[in-house]
């Protein structure tokens, strides 16, 4: 590594976080702690109904028996979590009729992060859920969708309104006895997304929630459930940013898809939140559960995820092709980038006939970063036919970090044809020399081979997150080069 | 009801009969060997039987091998049986010098061998006391018992083994074979300890093989120690044929320097359960190590492969290659796992596994890993699990092969890769032929050398 490139490497491995600022609103917040009580209480500030709190105060009192999970390849501090506060909402008018009536500090905020509510509302033809601190503040393109019977709208509004379907599929993918931080999220979840497309509906417009973490110490506990009926299709969009905040914040968000026969749920994240800064200070948790249950025959689920930001990321977003002919698809690059960690991947439980799925995966690591993609590809006695792909390749940049693959493949079907691929390097030499001869300089020669390399997932994402993650990647990484 | 004898019981057992062996074993081992006992068994105390639990031996259940009672064979018996006689497995063509193991015991070669001057071939237990100097340097360093339950219990009850010291310079023409035979009228448990010291500029073959005389129950733990100094090169090949009581756990600690050369082939034909884990340290640079593995497997036989490919030294290169056969109700498991170290630049690593199944109720885990912690590295892994390719097996009928023979010869070209590696020409064309026996279902039993080790 020559000079210059050591300098442009500390030039953009040093930048600041530059989506960091703090929202200035009143806001209305439990005391820190978690006990039976806490949970009551959230639990009655939804006006929930009775299945409801039941759900939550099982899933707390399995939460106390279990322990963190220390198989992970990560570092993560001791989490003290009697020192998070478990509830959290803005403070607002009660009825918001238009966007004018919501405070307008909200509406700069996300005018900062250029995501203007007004401009998305008119011009991109995406509806949005934001939440900004547990609670849905604002809810757009709401009538169109009620027109086609799909079902848009905050969790805690599904519970009251729809507590059939509520009863029905909350917990169904993600039991709360699944995990430790399933658990914790069960039983305190603050709000989250739901959606339900109705059978032959095919939704016309992406579906959006932008999350956003505001206050100091306050853990978000996110719960979505989407429920695809037959022959329906969806396209959900998840996009976060945070400001920059000392204090370490949990996020430990559980994510359900449900779907029947013939039907669709295409899943795309953008996950930007704050990483800490250069020597590895603050950032977020991010520990989340997502999983995607293809109940029907010729169902399909697709997760298209870029993982640029966090402290420390646990996530593996999954699949049970239960029907037979589903397909399971998973997308994802991910950036670990000066002290940051993150351990994902994804898992393709296969248990219908005739099941596929795919696994491409793209990990950077640059300065002290550790990337470890982890998936698992289980083909059951029962699934006959299947066909699975796996590609994990990592991308290392520097000298200091590290990126590691842990591929479990189990297979109990002797008709299952399965195949898995990884490769580690670094950006060549020669691929650089090559760029600079036809009179690309070094920064952009990267910004290309980086762009080049997880191009098979970027061409995944729809339009609106395409542009993001692209810029996203030059921003974490353009000019870092070993 | 649950009729199996759980892990913590099985340690109970196993601890409760080396306390009352113990006076025996210390009184008849060497203090070199002796004074490790100790922590060992702290340690197995700690440690016990692995289980699913832990991450290397998820996918192998070992305590399911090691149910009912085994007795402890403590001294070496005179031979109850003719090993001349009994065992042909010789090959004649191969030209090599033949060490007889029984039951864990050091039986010598009953012809002197053909080794240059300063080469020390001997027991362990000898070794340990003509020669303490090498031995200390050496006996239990690379195999730590505070990690892994079984090295632990390996090291707890160790007794005797081979011995093997290449002076600098030293080269064997002639393969080693060593040949490890259980023969009981009762199920025992059998500890295996070798220690192979190899100096500079050195070079040795070791062929080593794996034979049950009788139905008995075995349970064996065989643990080897391998130093490979500057510029040697040690070939290791290792032919398992084992009864399907028994459950083999062999564990190889490779400690390699700068600019050696570590060849290991393990061929596992038959085993009730056969677990080899390979600890590979690549601390110098300019080392190579090359380990490949086939196994075949049929009825509930479970077969494992674990691997620690360490690359603590820039400028290494390692390749692993790992390929199994499993009909019946068989289970296999590989476990690979690339480790290279911050500094370690210019690492070459490559892993792959290649699995087929042939029948509905086989199983296969297969956990290739990278752990990579330097930039300037090329590495990867791949795995596949799948089935005989059905476009070959039907070109194969259109030119009028039948079925069966397509078939066969299909799975004789998947095991070719990983056989055509082995250096030595004879012993190549020799497993070929076992493998080829082997696939036809002819060598099923091997209760007797006699039926299917001679042509």
């Amino acid at each position: 590594m020559n000079a210059s490139q050591d300098k442009l490497l500390a030039k953009v491995t040093q930048a600041d976080y530059k989506y960091g600022f703090y929202t200035d609103i009143e806001t209305d917040a439990f005391a820190k702690g978690l006990n039976e009580d806490v949970v009551r209480q959230i639990s009655g500030k939804k006006n929930e109904p009775g299945f409801m709190l039941d759900f939550r105060l099982k899933a707390y009192s399995h939460w106390k028996t279990m322990k963190m999970p220390e198989w992970a390849h990560l570092t993560i501090p001791e989490i003290d979590y009697q020192d998070i506060i478990y509830y959290a909402a803005p403070l607002q008018k009660p009825t918001l009729g238009s966007l004018d009536e919501v405070d307008p500090e909200l509406l700069r905020t996300f005018e900062k992060l250029g995501i203007p509510l007004e401009e998305q509302k008119l011009l991109s033809g995406v509806a949005v859920d934001a939440v900004m601190d547990s609670i849905s503040v604002k809810t757009t393109f709401k009538e169109t969708l009620a027109e086609l019977g799909v079902i848009f709208c905050p969790m805690s509004e599904a519970i009251r309104e729809y507590p059939d379907l509520a009863k029905k599929y909350i917990g169904s993918v993600v039991p709360y006895t699944d995990n430790f931080f399933a658990a914790l999220n069960s039983a305190v979840f603050s709000d989250g997304s739901f959606c339900y497309i109705p059978k032959g509906v095919r939704c016309p417009m992406e579906l959006s929630t932008y999350f956003r973490i505001n206050m100091a110490n306050t853990g978000q506990f996110e719960r979505t459930l989407i429920i695809a009926e037959d022959d329906s299709y969806v396209s959900y969009l998840e996009g976060c940013t945070a400001p920059v905040r000392d204090n370490n914040q949990l996020h430990a968000a559980v994510v359900e898809i449900v779907v029947l026969d013939n039907a669709e749920v295409k899943y795309s994240t953008v996950q930007n939140w704050y990483p800490g800064d250069k020597n590895g200070k603050g950032g977020i948790y991010n520990f989340v559960t997502k999983r995607g249950l293809c109940k029907g025959d010729h169902s399909k689920i697709s997760w298209n995820q870029v993982e640029t930001g966090s402290a420390i990321t646990w996530k593996y977003p999954s699949c049970i092709l239960k029907g037979n002919h589903t397909t399971g698809e998973f997308y994802s690059v991910a950036i670990t980038n000066n002290y940051q960690q993150a351990d994902t991947g994804t898992k393709m439980i296969h248990i219908g006939k005739n099941s596929r799925s795919t696994i491409i995966s793209k990990g950077i690591s640059a300065g002290h970063g550790q990337n470890s993609f982890r998936s698992l590809v289980k083909v059951l006695k029962t699934a006959d036919n299947v066909r699975n792909f796996t590609q994990c390749d990592s991308l290392l940049m520097g000298d200091q970090c590290g990126a590691h693959t842990f591929p479990y493949i189990e297979v109990e079907n002797d008709s299952a044809v399965l195949e898995h691929e990884a490769t580690t390097s670094r950006i060549g030499e020669d691929q650089i020399f090559y760029c600079n001869q036809r009179g690309i300089d070094t920064e952009n020669a990267i910004g290309l081979i980086i762009n080049g390399y997880a191009r098979e997932v970027l061409n995944k994402l729809p339009m609106e997150f395409a542009v993001e993650a692209q810029k996203l990647l030059q921003i974490s990484l353009e000019g870092s080069v070993g | 009801m649950n009729l199996l004898t759980s892990v913590t019981e099985i340690k109970q057992q196993i601890i409760e009969q080396f306390e009352k062996h113990a006076d025996e074993l210390y009184n008849g081992t060497g203090n070199r060997i002796n004074r490790f006992r100790k922590q060992a068994l702290d340690d197995f105390n700690r440690l016990g039987i692995p289980t699913a639990k832990n991450e290397n031996y998820r996918y192998t259940p070992v305590d399911r091998f090691l149910q009912g009672s085994y007795d402890l064979d403590l001294k070496a018996n005179p031979f109850r049986i003719e090993p001349e006689d009994v065992f042909k497995c010789n090959i004649p063509e191969l030209d090599t010098d033949v060490l007889l193991f029984l039951n864990g015991f050091y039986y010598g070669s009953g012809r002197p061998l053909n080794v240059p001057d300063g080469v020390v071939i001997c027991s362990l237990n000898e070794a340990s006391e003509r020669h303490p100097d090498i031995f200390q340097a050496h006996y239990s360093k690379y195999a730590s018992t505070s990690e892994d339950g079984l090295v632990a219990m390996n090291t707890l009850f160790a007794r005797d083994g081979i011995f093997i010291y290449l002076p600098d310079d030293a080269v064997l023409r002639r393969p080693l074979q060593i040949i490890n035979l259980s023969h009981s009228f009762n199920n025992l448990r059998i500890t295996r300890r070798n220690l192979v010291v190899a100096g500079k500029n050195t070079a040795a073959s070791l062929v080593i093989c794996d034979h049950t005389l009788c139905e008995q129950s075995y349970h064996i733990n065989s643990l080897t120690e391998i130093v490979l100094d500057d510029h040697s090169h040690i070939d290791y090949t290792r032919i398992q044929n084992e009864n399907n009581l028994s459950a083999q756990i062999n564990n190889v600690f490779v400690n390699q320097q700068s600019g050696s050369l570590f060849n290991s082939h393990i061929i596992t034909l038959h085993a009730g359960l056969s677990r080899n884990n390979f600890y590979v340290n690549l601390m110098a640079p300019f080392c190579e190590s090359n380990l490949y593995g086939l196994f075949l497997c049929d009825r509930k036989q479970h077969v494992a492969n674990y691997t620690l490919m360490n690359h603590d030294s820039p400028d290494c290169l390692s390749n692993q290659l790992f390929k199994g056969i499993l009909d019946d109700e068989a289970t296999g498991t590989f476990n690979g796992k690339i480790h290279v170290r911050k500094d370690a630049q210019k690492t070459r690593a490559y892993q792959r596994n290649n699995n087929i199944l042939l029948s509905s109720a086989s199983k296969m885990n297969s956990k290739p890993h990278l752990e990579i912690y330097a930039d300037d590295v090329k590495c990867s892994h791949g795995a596949t699990t799948g089935q005989l390719d059905n476009e070959a097996l039907f070109y194969a009928r259109t030119r009028g092969i039948s079925e069966k023979e397509a078939r066969h010869l299909l799975m004789y070209a998947f095991a070719n890769e990983i056989v055509s590696e082995i250096s030595v020409d004879i012993l190549r064309e020799r497993i070929i032929e076992m493998i080829d026996k082997r696939l036809r279902g002819e060598l099923s039993r091997c209760n007797n050398c006699d039926i299917h080790c001679t042509s």
